[in-house]
């Protein structure tokens, strides 16, 4: 069957069940009820702290067949999904299901335990390196499922992705469970994607190098949640979880793209007294965030809220007073952190405040601008962040679908060209974010604008901006690089992209490397 | 096309990215460099790009300049290809007397195409004998758009330290201000060449205009909005030149010969000015952003 975007999906997905087909992106109901989790006992007296990972398993029991989470705040620095799994396979465990918010480079690890059986289930968000061209060479025999960020929350509320077990590495724990995450030498600042794990898990494990004495403050994850405390040497490796400084590009087309976001936002009428933007931390976003701050500051601008991966830049607008609150799920780099620890006004959310379509509002809800990238987007808008042109999982919506369907104004940057390679074209390889949630694509070219925006079309020509028709951008593009051959994956379903009300979107084919 | 000559940005020729996008900083001329952005192994491919590129890139209202070679380096090869593929301008290097311009225009003319529009040149004055030679060199052909002055080869020559201040420029760049203005062409100013520097290059604007240059080269993207801002008129000169003219204007109503504004007369020059200033103020008014 066909789905709302005319992506051809099977009713039934061998290893994933029944396919709800995508059909609009607020078209889906949400489900009747939350599902409850369960009640827990704790006497006095009694001890949460455990001697190793491999006591708290036995002690669970952990079994073959269980679902076990993590989050990602440690990005490319964490080391806890692999010491767990490490346990997991020493103990001969088998059929594991990883339910981790993403995965990366430093996950490579996972790909043995695939191939020997101790993981046979992937639920994730974003998947970079190794695993994803392992995940897309077919080593997983059931599809791995990619959820957004607010999909993952929901799923988890609604019991479709039930988690047995949640490891959540903590920069710093007590004896009893409060969970920090603005200290220790780990710190990584907000712990949002490990909130609903926490809330719904049957079991919940934390993970710390730094215990503290009892109460730790400030709390993150509440002792009321948390199971057990596990003390270990090494959770992480700071370098990977902030990288210290953020800077802004100096690529010159990135720069010149970034200014062109920013005239355009300016040109919405959005930039106003109130004003709330969400970008991400890559260099490019960073640039364009710099450029809306100036003209918030030329025009005497206060935003209500800024979000999305926060960073040194994103403090640094919030203590000029440019806006009155950071709402953060995720940190990038040292200053983030530190703003989190100490400013009342930088607020830790969860992933489902963020961006949980079936809550009775999510922050997404209240945006009236992101930035987002494109790895490829087409002449109907549809953006691709999950494969490279190759076929090969290498990214994931991650939040790229939520803010792009809460937001007023949603614009994607992207190089017209990268490398030799055309990024508009007339058809994604695999869609990720819905047009109909994607309101202007600005190149290096020119900008265009959805056609069901006609309002800002007609602002961007007052305005005197680089207005081009989405297809005139796309044959300036191939009249310089010519027109790729459309490569056509027929393999099997590795992975099934559910968009954040869990229809199916697109699936992603087996690729031979 | 050439209409206006603020900035000219240097791409490597030998660069597909670079030549690709060199439109889209906003320069008002991008000059495509087959010279010494190129190595010498490389020189073959650089020709090749850039004629592949002025046949296929839509470089929009942007000026297209390709600095060919010296004639004594093979520039013949580069006029021979690049001519017909229609840039606005050849930018020539190392100038150093009316001969070689003329040298190369004659190639150039052997090499235009039945109705293309002409090929224009700019001079690139470096040494001290070109800078000698520069009215000579500004007039000897009609094809000569502008000249333009390369400081870091013409100090190398003289022996003097380049500085931020540009002090051991001074008096090449009103020779050639001078030599350019004779022959009733614009002079392009040297590039600014610490790109990390913009507080330099502010100064090192703000003393070209002072000095009369309408327009400036450029090593870095990021340096043409400042040139821009430097070179464009002020608001406040606008806000002069329109009442100039409009003082005029309501002179030649009245038949009064000896006009003056704000105390001072206003005179022939005063005017030409003026309204030099407001078509330049007219452009880019009209202009995207």
């Amino acid at each position: 069957m066909k789905n709302k975007i005319g992506r051809e999906i099977p009713e039934n997905i061998d290893g994933y069940g029944p396919v709800i087909p995508f059909g609009g992106a607020f078209a889906q109901e949400a489900p009747a009820r939350r599902c409850a989790p369960v009640m827990k006992q704790v006497r006095p007296g009694e001890s949460k702290l455990m001697e190793s990972i491999e006591a708290v398993f036995h002690r669970i029991p952990i079994r073959n067949g269980m679902t076990l989470s993590f989050h990602h705040h440690f990005r490319n620095g964490d080391s806890v999904l692999n010491q767990v799994l490490a346990v997991a396979a020493k103990l001969g465990l088998k059929n594991l299901n990883i339910m981790v918010s993403s995965i990366f480079p430093v996950h490579a690890p996972l790909i043995d335990h695939i191939a020997s059986g101790v993981v046979t289930g992937i639920d994730t968000n974003y998947v970079s390196g190794p695993v994803g061209k392992a995940l897309s060479g077919g080593i997983l025999a059931k599809p791995v499922i990619l959820r957004t960020h607010g999909g993952r929350a929901r799923a988890i509320e609604a019991a479709q992705a039930h988690i047995d077990v949640a490891f959540i590495a903590a920069p710093a724990a007590d004896a009893y469970g409060n969970i920090s995450g603005v200290r220790g030498e780990t710190a990584c600042g907000s712990l949002g994607y490990a909130m609903p794990d926490a809330e719904y898990a049957d079991h919940v494990v934390a993970v710390t190098n730094q215990l503290e004495d009892y109460p730790l403050t400030p709390v993150s994850i509440s002792q009321t949640r948390v199971d057990y405390v596990v003390k270990i040497d090494h959770i992480g490796d700071p370098r990977g979880i902030v990288s210290g400084t953020t800077t802004i590009t100096k690529d010159p087309i990135g720069l010149v793209i970034a200014r062109l976001a920013s005239q355009v936002i300016e040109a919405s009428g959005l930039v106003k007294k109130g004003f709330s933007f969400q970008t991400g931390a890559g260099g490019a976003s960073l640039a364009a965030a710099r450029y809306v701050g100036q003209i918030m500051e030329r025009d005497g601008v206060t935003g209500s809220f800024i979000m999305g991966g926060i960073t040194a830049y994103l403090v640094d607008m919030l203590n000029r007073g440019l806006f009155q609150k950071i709402i953060d799920v995720q940190d990038f780099d040292l200053d983030a952190v530190k703003s989190l620890a100490t400013n009342p006004n930088h607020i830790e959310v969860s992933a489902g405040f963020y961006a949980n379509p079936f809550n009775s509002g999510c922050v997404v809800n209240q945006l009236d601008t992101v930035i987002l990238g494109a790895t490829e987007i087409d002449t109907d808008f549809n953006v691709n962040v999950v494969t490279g042109s190759d076929g090969v999982i290498m990214g994931g919506s991650g939040g790229h679908s939520d803010a792009a369907a809460g937001a007023k104004l949603t614009v994607v940057v992207a190089n017209l060209l990268r490398g030799r390679l055309p990024i508009l074209m007339d058809r994604v390889l695999t869609a990720t974010t819905p047009g109909e949630t994607v309101d202007v694509l600005v190149t290096e070219q020119g900008i265009a604008v959805n056609p069901a925006r006609q309002d800002l079309q007609e602002r961007f020509k007052a305005a005197r901006l680089p207005v081009r028709e989405v297809h005139e951008l796309k044959q300036l593009a191939e009249k310089i690089a010519g027109v790729p051959e459309v490569p056509h994956f027929d393999g099997r379903i590795v992975a099934v992209v559910e968009y954040r009300d869990g229809t199916v979107i697109d699936v992603v084919r087996q690729v031979n490397a | 096309m050439l209409e206006f000559m603020r900035s000219l940005l240097f791409v490597p020729g030998n660069n597909p990215g670079m030549v690709q996008n060199a439109a889209v900083f906003g320069s008002d001329a991008v000059i495509l460099d087959l010279e010494d952005a190129v190595s010498l192994q490389e020189k073959d491919t650089a020709r090749f790009l850039v004629v592949e590129a002025l046949q296929t890139v839509d470089y929009h209202k942007c000026g297209i300049v390709v600095r060919i070679n010296p004639l004594e380096y093979n520039g013949g090869a580069d006029i021979a290809a690049v001519v017909p593929a229609a840039p606005d301008a050849l930018l020539v290097p190392k100038v150093q007397s009316a001969a070689d311009i003329q040298a190369v225009a004659a190639q150039v003319s052997a090499h235009e195409k039945p109705g293309q529009p002409e090929v224009k040149i700019i001079a690139l004055i470096e040494t001290p004998r070109g800078l000698a030679e520069a009215y000579a060199i500004a007039s000897a052909d009609k094809r000569v758009i502008a000249l333009a002055l390369g400081a870091e080869d013409y100090t190398a020559a003289l022996g003097a330290k380049r500085t931020r201040d540009g002090l051991e420029i001074l008096g090449a760049r009103t020779t050639l201000l001078n030599a350019a203005a004779a022959a009733g062409i614009p002079a392009i100013d040297t590039p600014f060449t610490d790109i990390n520097d913009e507080e330099g290059l502010r100064k090192d604007l703000a003393l070209a205009k002072q000095l009369g240059f309408k327009g400036k080269l450029s090593i870095h993207p990021r340096q043409i909005e400042i040139i821009h801002e430097e070179l464009n008129p002020s608001k406040e000169e606008i806000r002069w030149a329109e009442r100039v003219v409009a003082v005029i204007r309501q002179a030649e109503q009245d038949g009064v010969g000896a006009i003056s504004l704000d105390g001072k007369m206003i005179d022939a020059p005063i005017v030409l000015r003026a309204r030099q200033v407001l078509k330049v103020a007219d452009v880019l008014q009209g202009r995207e952003v």
